[in-house]
Formats: structure tokens, C-alpha cells, sequence
């Protein structure tokens, strides 16, 4: 499928290669500018992934690992809509979601922090936006966890997302954070974001979404680059 | 209505078994890895590459992916996905590898990949091309090329090698350095 070219990657949105409160982007953040590129085709196409890449229970994370109860922690869903710039659904798309589990823990291999696994809680899922952008996943809340960045450094609640969008140039990865965590004024990576755009991370939550005796609702909307105004000819 | 774009974050260090679950061996789907084409077809080709840090350091816990046309120069067609993705954590060497088909180029432009880039310590991917060595006249006529410094073109161009008698395009991509890959704001 070709689409319209997207807009410009916003940098007043997104944080900078190098970060040096984060202390990994100091030797891996490329250092000489990004050279500006014209979007021709394949820019203006990508990899589709829709209702055919999900199974029943891959949005569903308390209930996609389980084996022989239910995954320990806080009960959640989360929903919201995924929008172009110009406030148009983006319809028929993957996301990917990976985190920790309620204690703090990842099942990655790599990590180290003492705190449990949980048999019945793998961390990730999938699901796919529906005709009005709209996905819904359900999970545990995840915890906080110490990383190694600085003394007593602790990462906030959080949970990553994986999205394509409709082109290679609307791809976007990113982590969702919960309102009123202490730890979000203290996170390099958080405050990696121009401070403008950093809200734009904090899911909202809802009592209208939350499930009654059931779980707790997060509202969170992701927005991806919108159509470009001068198709396949070159920005400055 | 006009809103805001949602800022990039990290991958962070445990991508694997959200995004390349398989290759890593975690219990969860994968949807697409690092063989674009199986090994029925007989153009297939292997590009092999580390991702290089600062102090010149294989970084293992990159993700990389791939987006090309297929040999006709189509992107999307129905029996070539086009799409490949792999992390550099399983190899011994900390190299992605990918089995593609060498992708057909619009009229005037050479050849290509596109490579989009992920990792710990990187707060907003970043998205890279990969040209031909093999491909020097076209290279020499691709306007996107032109558009880059000359002395730093050979950042993008993969090199041909021959591993344990098997030929093979070698891409290393280096985030700093006096090698530093060309990245694009695309």
C-alpha cells in the first residue's frame, strides 16, 4: 500500500540522540547531524501488520502466560486510540507491548534485579488498532525497578509500545507511564523528552474505562506523524 | 484537529521477548525475523553487520530492521514482505544477520535497504540505508547519495566478503566514530 509521505519527524517532540543524564546515549547517540532525506517510496510505504498477526489471547497478558494460576499484581486495562497528526485514526495496526511484571521483574534473561519472576506473567502482547484507531489490551500494573544509569537510580512504572503506523517513517517506539508516579521527575529517560511533549507519556487514568470488581482503566492515545505537506519532493 | 506526535523512548534492554521473542527463545510469537526470503530462492543473499558504539564496541542489544522492494523494485507485493527484523544479542559476535533478495531500484537511483536502528541508550531511533558495493555506477547516479558528503558515503556501502567459502554483503553500522554511519531524517 502507498500512502500520502508523512510529516517531519517532530524534534520539539522527541528527546535527542544524546541525552548525557542518560548515560548510555553518551557512546551509542550518533553525533554528526541527520542528514535530511526525501521521501519517496520507500518512505511512503511499510510493513502492514494487521488482524491477521494477532491470536485470541495476545492483548490479553494476565491470561497469555499462565500456567498454573493467575499472574500476582494490580489488574489492568489499557485503551485509547492511535491518530495521525491530522486527528485520522490509524486503522488495521500492530502494537507491540513489553514490561516488567509486578514486582519490578523482566522475564529478559539479562535481567538481574532480585526481585520475582511470576509464573503465570510472560510481559508480552500484542493487539491491533480497530476502525477508529481504537486497541485495548489488558495486563498487570508494572513495578518500579532499580537500573544501573546513576546511585539509587529507579526506572518508573512503565510499559513499552511498539508501533508501526501506516510507513516506515511513522514508526515509533516508545514507553507509557502512569499519573502521579514520584519517580517520573527523576527518570533520565523520561525527562530525555523536550518538557513540552513529556505529558504526552502519562496515561490518564479513568473511571469510565475501569471494569467494575474487575480492574482499573489507563487511557492512553498515541499520535503518529500525519501526511506531509510537499509529496515526494524534497525538503530543504 | 491537529495533535501532537507521541515522543519516541528506548527500547530499552529487554526488547527481546516483546519484539524478537523467537530468536531469543522466549515463549511468545515473533512476527517477522531475519530470513526475508526462505532458502528456496536462489537469489537470496545474506547481509551480515555489527552495530558498533562509540569506543568501537559490538553493541548486543541492538534491534535492527530491515525495509526493501522486492526485486522488481515493489514495496509491499503480496508474495515479498520486504520486512525483516533482527536484535544482535544471539549471535556469538554480536552480528544481525539477514537472508534477503537484492532489491530492484527505480529508474536513476541505486539499490537499496532501509534500516531503521534501536537500542538501549538510543532515545529515538534512528534510520540508515544500505547501498551495494557491487552496484558502483548506479551508486555514482543516486540522487539520495549525492545528497551526502562524498567522504562519508562508504558508511553505506556494504562490502562483499566471503565467510567459510559462502559470499556475503557485510554492513557494519557505526553510532559514532571517525567511521560514523550517515543517518537520515527521513
Amino acid at each position: 500500500m502507498i500512502n500520502a509521505p508523512v510529516s517531519k519527524r517532530d524534534w520539539e517532540s522527541h528527546p535527542p540522540l544524546i541525552h548525557p543524564p542518560y548515560t548510555s546515549t553518551v557512546l551509542r547517540g550518533p553525533t554528526k547531524p541527520l542528514i535530511p532525506l526525501a521521501h519517496g517510496l520507500a518512505e511512503s510505504t511499510g510493513p502492514v501488520y494487521g488482524h491477521e498477526s494477532v491470536q485470541a489471547l495476545d492483548g490479553d497478558l494476565t491470561r497469555n502466560a499462565r500456567r498454573n494460576g493467575e499472574p500476582l499484581g494490580e489488574r489492568i486495562v489499557v485503551t485509547g486510540r492511535v491518530l495521525d497528526e491530522d486527528g485520522r485514526p490509524v486503522r488495521n495496526t500492530l502494537i507491540e507491548i513489553w514490561q516488567a511484571n509486578a514486582a519490578g521483574r523482566y522475564v529478559h534473561k539479562t535481567d538481574q534485579h532480585e526481585a520475582p519472576l511470576d509464573p503465570n506473567f510472560l510481559g508480552a502482547g500484542r493487539c491491533v488498532t480497530n476502525d477508529e484507531g481504537a486497541y485495548k489490551f489488558y495486563t498487570i500494573k508494572p513495578g518500579a525497578y532499580p537500573w544501573g544509569n546513576h546511585f539509587n537510580a529507579w526506572r518508573p512504572n512503565h510499559i513499552h509500545l511498539s508501533l508501526f503506523g501506516n510507513t516506515i517513517a511513522s514508526r515509533l517506539v516508545t514507553q507509557m507511564y502512569f499519573p502521579g508516579d514520584p519517580l517520573l521527575a527523576l527518570d533520565p529517560i523520561y525527562l530525555g523528552v523536550p518538557e513540552g511533549a513529556r505529558e504526552r507519556l502519562i496515561s490518564r487514568f479513568s473511571i469510565d474505562v475501569t471494569e467494575p470488581d474487575f480492574c482499573l482503566g489507563y487511557v492512553f492515545d498515541i499520535v503518529l506523524r500525519g501526511r506531509g505537506e510537499t509529496p515526494f519532493e524534497g525538503r530543504k | 484537529m491537529m495533535s501532537e506526535q507521541t515522543p519516541s523512548q528506548t527500547v530499552g534492554p529487554y526488547f527481546a521477548y516483546g519484539l524478537a521473542a523467537q530468536q531469543y527463545h522466549y515463549p511468545h510469537g515473533q512476527i517477522v525475523d531475519g530470513e526475508i526470503v526462505g532458502e528456496g530462492t536462489d537469489t537470496r543473499i545474506r547481509i551480515v553487520g555489527r552495530v558498533l558504539d562509540g569506543l568501537g564496541e559490538p553493541i548486543p542489544d541492538a534491534l535492527i530492521e530491515f525495509w526493501q522492494a522486492d526485486s522488481e523494485g515493489r514495496y509491499g507485493a503480496e508474495r515479498f514482505g520486504g520486512f525483516g527484523r533482527q536484535g544482535t544479542g544471539t549471535d556469538p559476535n554480536g552480528r544481525f544477520v539477514f537472508d534477503t533478495i537484492k532489491p530492484g531500484a527505480a529508474a536513476g537511483a541505486a539499490p537499496f535497504v532501509t534500516i531503521v536502528v534501536f537500542m538501549r541508550g538510543l532515545l529515538s531511533h534512528v534510520y540508515t540505508r544500505l547501498y551495494f558495493a557491487d552496484e558502483e555506477a548506479a551508486n555514482a547516479a543516486d540522487p539520495v547519495l549525492a545528497t551526502v558528503p562524498a567522504e562519508r558515503r562508504r558508511t553505506l556501502i556494504a562490502s562483499r566478503e566471503t565467510s567459510d567459502g559462502r559470499f556475503q554483503y557485510r554492513f557494519d553500522i557505526h553510532m559514532q566514530g571517525g567511521n560514523e554511519t550517515v543517518f537520515f531524517d527521513l
